[in-house]
């Protein structure tokens, strides 16, 4: 575990020294190995239009560390699953922008074109663990499924592989573990085996979904742990979403903040962690429990409720909640305005115009100071 | 395992116990006898009740019928003179199992079949289709379906033989009029049962490793599905192949099904207590069967039974 600590001051170009492209693999020279740009996705039910994702635009690069956080229904996953191809359509309608995903654009794929590529070269994590492994099907074998429809293996090779897997991401006894249901693996270990699964093709895109969230603190940590050393070891890209600050500030690089469908802030980590921007950024930030503040009051919270996505507001979606909002928030939604080298904010205070930005030059006590 | 059969074992024995004994005495709680509806001299008919041992105490004719289970005797019909019960089921027992049996793999294999392309099409003509068959399949009785199908394909159209048990031909009518509802019944169930796995969550993942869609199907989709089923099917077989009235009256099937039916009407004691006895223990067998296949399909419930050695 300690020793697995100390990799985690790796930076990105020995991240990147670790990934010389594999062969066989159709890694292009290309920095970004994902790109989302403007994307809109709508469900149709009963009562609308429910337009979830409005305009989303960000982008991973090869071997990086990217998460995107955002409280429950701001359309993270919706983004993802967008990019795996996952959504279901209908209800869901792909109202326009792109995916681009090692050079090609996704949502120009046909469903067949998709299914060689999901599990390929992209795998996905989820939320639940205990209920996303078939019941009725050995966990090794689920394993080995997707080595056998992706790569040209024989039955037994897959089983081997499957075994092999298990043992990278630490399940104690694979050989045996293959062969057992899912009912026999406990919560931890059944996320475990899912991470085995979609990496066992080796893809050059892992995608999760908030893999901690159902899982009881100590466990958390085990499963970070995992995935820092195994994106070391492996060198791949982890898109993670997320609504916990905690888990994103261990794991990730780069971040995106998004609300109500919107990308309202991205940056560094540090960009956001310690110098955050957007009024909403900075809330979620202090929403977060410390241990190691000495004040005992109540936990902050952002009053109001997130809009509703039936009828998105004209203006900034966070204006409602916003103690800074001006009049121009409630009718203007506001473009990203360039802070640093990667670092955007979607927010009118920001904007050359505004003569008293409450942000301005107080950087240093801006978000979370480091304690 | 073994001892979980063994216990299974013992269980089904007892609960034939309890049916043989709810059956003696429900049998001689309805009024009148075997005589009642034929016109007797009373010096005849103490003869005849000396003859099948109607004139002992209640309790005697119990330990006798008890006794002669035992033995695997189901005792002489009262009505059918001169032949044994266990004779008579022998006869008519194969000619319902083969109709029944027919009608079972049909109404399954396509029950099932049409209740995975109605889930697949969730919302969609074939979906609409299939629950139109299932819908007339549940609500037309049997009766109905045959004389349709004996009118129009045997008269009519003249492609198949309207009635009498002779050769595969004539099997094929009875058949299908006995399988519609059961089809039906598959068909509902299977398409519920497949909606419902196809929104798990195990779905979405088999979908996210890349899997084709007849892959996803297959093996994560019906194998799944096909759990709940199983469990009615060794009821159903048990119902189904024991014959029935109707169907065979109408098709001039010799089946076992009239015997269930009459032995009542006719309180033919040792027919009903033999029909009664031989139903059940079909009955019990299958479901022992489902038991053991349930096992075999879903790997919770196997070892589940393996921990109980």
């Amino acid at each position: 575990m300690v020793e697995r600590m100390e990799h985690t001051t790796t930076n990105k170009e020995f991240n990147q020294a670790l990934t010389p492209g594999k062969p066989g693999k159709p890694v292009k020279p290309a920095e970004t190995l994902l790109s989302i740009e403007d994307l809109h996705v709508s469900f149709h039910t009963y009562a609308g239009e429910v337009r979830a994702v409005r305009g989303v635009t960000y982008s991973v690069e090869q071997g990086g560390s990217l998460a995107v956080v955002g409280e429950s229904g701001c359309g993270k996953t919706v983004t993802v699953q967008t990019v795996m191809g996952l959504t279901p359509i209908p209800p869901g309608h792909i109202k326009g922008g792109k995916v681009i995903f090692n050079g090609q654009d996704l949502l120009q794929l046909s469903e067949k074109q998709m299914q060689s590529i999901r599990g390929k070269h992209m795998g996905m994590i989820f939320q639940d663990p205990m209920t996303g492994l078939n019941p009725t099907m050995a966990v090794g074998r689920q394993i080995a499924e997707t080595v056998q429809r992706h790569q040209n293996v024989s039955r037994g090779e897959a089983m081997e592989r499957a075994v092999e897997m298990l043992s990278l991401v630490e399940i104690p006894n694979p050989r045996v573990r293959a062969n057992q249901y899912p009912h026999q693996f406990s919560g931890g270990m059944r996320q475990r085996a899912m991470i085995a699964m979609a990496l066992a093709c080796e893809p050059l895109l892992l995608i999760a979904d908030e893999p901690t969230t159902s899982l009881d603190v100590t466990i958390q940590s085990q499963i970070l742990d995992l995935l820092q050393n195994l994106q070391e070891r492996l060198g791949m890209t982890i898109l993670l979403i997320s609504h916990n600050l905690g888990v994103v500030a261990r794991l990730s690089k780069s971040i995106v903040v998004m609300y109500a469908g919107k990308v309202v802030e991205t940056g560094s980590s540090s960009d956001i962690f310690y110098n955050a921007a957007h009024p909403y950024t900075r809330a979620l930030l202090r929403s977060v429990p410390r241990m190691d503040r000495e004040i005992r009051g109540e936990l902050a919270s952002i009053p109001g409720t997130p809009p509703d996505l039936f009828q998105p507001p004209e203006g900034c979606a966070f204006a409602p909640r916003c103690k800074y909002a001006m009049k121009v928030c409630t009718k203007c939604d506001a473009q990203p305005i360039k802070l640093g080298d990667n670092h955007y904010v979607s927010c009118w205070l920001h904007h050359e115009a505004n003569p008293n930005n409450p942000f301005e030059n107080k950087s240093e006590n801006g978000g979370r100071n480091s304690d | 395992m073994s001892r979980y059969i063994l216990r299974r074992f013992g269980f089904m024995l007892i609960s034939l116990w309890v049916i043989v004994t709810a059956s003696f005495i429900l049998m001689n709680a309805v009024p009148g006898g075997p005589f009642t509806s034929v016109k007797l001299t009373p010096l005849v008919e103490k003869q005849l009740e000396r003859k099948y041992g109607l004139d002992k105490p209640k309790w005697q004719q119990y330990i006798t019928v008890l006794k002669n289970l035992c033995s695997f005797d189901l005792g002489l019909s009262i009505r059918e003179r001169g032949r044994s019960v266990n004779d008579i089921i022998k006869n008519t027992f194969p000619v319902s199992a083969v109709l029944g049996l027919e009608a079972l793999t049909f109404a399954v294999t396509l029950g099932l079949t049409l209740g995975i392309i109605a889930a697949l099409h969730r919302g969609k003509a074939l979906d609409y289709t299939a629950i139109i068959i299932a819908v007339i399949g549940v609500s037309v009785p049997n009766f109905v379906v045959a004389s349709v199908l004996q009118y129009v394909v045997g008269y009519k159209l003249n492609l198949l033989p309207i009635a009498r048990w002779e050769s595969f031909k004539h099997t094929i009518l009875p058949a299908f009029a006995l399988g519609l509802g059961t089809l039906a019944t598959m068909t509902r169930m299977m398409r519920s049962s497949m909606l419902e796995v196809l929104s798990q969550d195990y779905i979405r993942t088999a979908k996210a490793k890349g899997l084709t869609s007849a892959q996803i199907v297959w093996r994560h989709g019906v194998r799944n599905a096909i759990l709940p089923i199983v469990t009615i099917l060794g009821p159903l077989t048990a119902a189904i192949t024991t014959g029935t009235l109707v169907i065979e009256r109408m098709f001039g099937i010799p089946g076992l099904g009239k015997y269930f039916v009459e032995s009542i009407y006719n309180r033919d004691y040792p027919m009903i207590m033999g029909t009664t006895v031989f139903y059940s223990a079909l009955l019990l067998f299958m479901t022992f069967l489902v038991d053991i296949t349930y096992g075999l399909i879903d790997p919770r419930i196997r070892i589940a039974k393996g921990k109980g050695d």
